[in-house]
């Protein structure tokens, strides 16, 4: 047994498959020099440098060799050949394999624009990636953030308790607007502009410009220069799914798997951000899902498939991002909707977005709202068709939002 | 060290010592239980560090707050002594305390 990814996926898998009674040798094959640890912390409270990492080590430093799963880090997996079922490093060492789990994750995308590669310019993706901007910080004047997404809104909030002024450069018209609806993205930009921060939206980076050696501005298209002495990149990811894909696998965005994460190849399973699987969450859409909660449970579902008592994956999506002392709690996936219900005043910093397609609750976005996010999961999950105007009444629990009587 | 006494889901009981520092969510934790999975980390945004704490030490450890009320709330395995674990800091005052995972967050 081969894992290729040793973040939360991969990691799942080993002690999922080891759980499940996996009596074969396990090979964990990571890219970083680290032991299996938590992300979210890197742009959160690791970043602020409340959080020690050996606090974020998603297993004690014996359980590895204790569950006889072999560590393989600092190997970066290159070449997959399906037929010998072996994988190649960037060394050139190969390891073979009887059943492969692809948990390669992605790369943090990168600007192509002239100035991507200074010093000074940061991606969110890894420990390493982490501390370099750690190690930068106080030293910064002006910080910029290209993205508005949670990477970046998380990064902008850390920088803020650093008091360091932070400008976010959005393209779209909204932060969040591939994710979430436009209520939730006025609110954050609310709360980010409160904190100080300014927010530049249908805004596109020309280049990062340079003085010795470092990036000291971000050129916007329209000639304005922002001074920025640390620039912080949050674009999304790339799947890194090249080798599988040059070994065959079907795939457009990422690789593609099955309701078993089995990919087109035999044998090779993937899981986690890279995995482009159909959601029911998603209208029976095919996605890729970058979230703890779609790491941990697909990497349950290949080990299930893999010991031989498999089932198909069907877990409601979930996902949180802290930023300030707001903790937003998303359930579902609102990609689709064709209706929003405010359920609260997000004056009050306590409310929830509730999306819906065809009048079924498709997904609840919940700022400082708990409750709403465990109540409102029960109508994601029941697909149910609501009366849409209780939703609006915070004085109507969510679980006791009747059922629309269906014709 | 304050030490922590155990259960997992399949019955297998095992007594754990932690530092000073830590929630009881860590300390399972870090002592290698694969039954709790506590996917967010601590931030209480899951409920995937559920517990169920010795009817006899729940006075010791209290009720719950607000947030982890509701998030306990939406767990089939709730009981009257559930908690989040990483809502419960491990003090000495907890030496010997008794907690059983949940079979689901």
């Amino acid at each position: 047994m081969l894992i290729v990814g040793a973040g939360h996926a991969g990691a799942q898998a080993a002690a999922s498959l080891r759980q499940l009674g996996f009596a074969g040798s396990i090979g964990l094959m990571g890219e970083e020099p680290e032991l299996p640890y938590e992300r979210p912390p890197l742009s959160k409270d690791y970043l602020a440098g409340d959080r020690a990492f050996d606090s974020m080590l998603l297993r004690p430093v014996p359980y590895w060799a204790s569950k006889e799963i072999i560590l393989l880090l600092s190997r970066r997996a290159v070449a997959v050949d399906a037929v010998r079922r072996q994988v190649e490093t960037a060394e050139g060492a190969r390891f073979s394999y009887g059943s492969l789990i692809w948990a390669a994750g992605g790369h943090a995308r990168r600007l192509t624009c002239s100035g991507h590669h200074l010093a000074g310019v940061h991606t969110v993706r890894t420990r390493a990636d982490t501390d370099r901007m750690r190690a930068e910080v106080a030293a910064v004047r002006h910080a910029v953030v290209i993205g508005g997404g949670y990477i970046g809104l998380e990064a902008a909030a850390t920088l803020t308790k650093f008091g360091k002024p932070v400008t976010i450069v959005e393209m779209q018209g909204r932060v969040l607007a591939r994710v979430a609806g436009e209520d939730l993205s006025r609110f954050y930009e609310a709360e980010h502009r409160a904190h100080g921060v300014e927010i530049l939206l249908n805004c596109a980076v020309d280049c990062i410009e340079e003085a010795a050696g470092r990036a000291c501005g971000v050129r916007l298209a329209d000639g304005h220069v922002l001074p920025a002495d640390m620039v912080v990149v949050g674009i999304g990811i790339v799947p890194a799914v090249e080798p599988l894909r040059a070994a065959g696998a079907a795939g457009a965005n990422g690789v593609d798997v099955d309701e078993f994460c089995r990919t087109s190849l035999p044998d090779i399973y993937a899981i986690g951000d890279c995995a482009a699987h159909v959601n029911r969450y998603a209208a029976g859409a095919r996605i890729r899902l970058e979230s703890v909660q779609n790491a941990a449970d697909q990497a349950a579902i290949a080990a299930k498939s893999i010991t031989g008592a498999p089932v198909a994956y069907e877990a409601v999506p979930w996902f949180w991002s802290n930023q300030y002392d707001l903790k937003l709690q998303t359930i579902g996936i609102s990609i689709g909707h064709d209706a929003t219900v405010l359920r609260g005043d997000p004056a009050s910093r306590s409310f929830s977005v509730v999306y819906l397609r065809q009048s079924k609750v498709i997904a609840l976005d919940c700022v400082n709202a708990a409750r709403d996010y465990v109540q409102g999961k029960a109508l994601v999950i029941g697909g149910t068709e609501v009366d849409v105007a209780l939703l609006a009444k915070i004085s109507v629990p969510l679980k006791s939002v009747p059922a629309r009587l269906q014709a | 060290m304050p030490s922590l006494i155990v259960t997992d889901t399949k019955g297998a009981t095992r007594t754990v010592d932690s530092a000073a520092g830590f929630s009881v969510m860590e300390a399972i934790r870090t002592a290698g239980f694969d039954d709790l999975l506590a996917l967010c980390g601590g931030c209480c945004s899951c409920a995937t560090c559920h517990v169920i704490v010795d009817t006899a030490d729940f006075a010791k450890v209290g009720p719950a707050g607000p947030d982890e009320e509701d998030l306990l709330d939406g767990s089939d395995e709730r009981t009257p002594t559930s908690r989040l674990s990483c809502q419960i800091p491990f003090t000495a005052a907890l030496d010997g305390l008794r907690v059983t995972l949940a079979k689901e967050g």
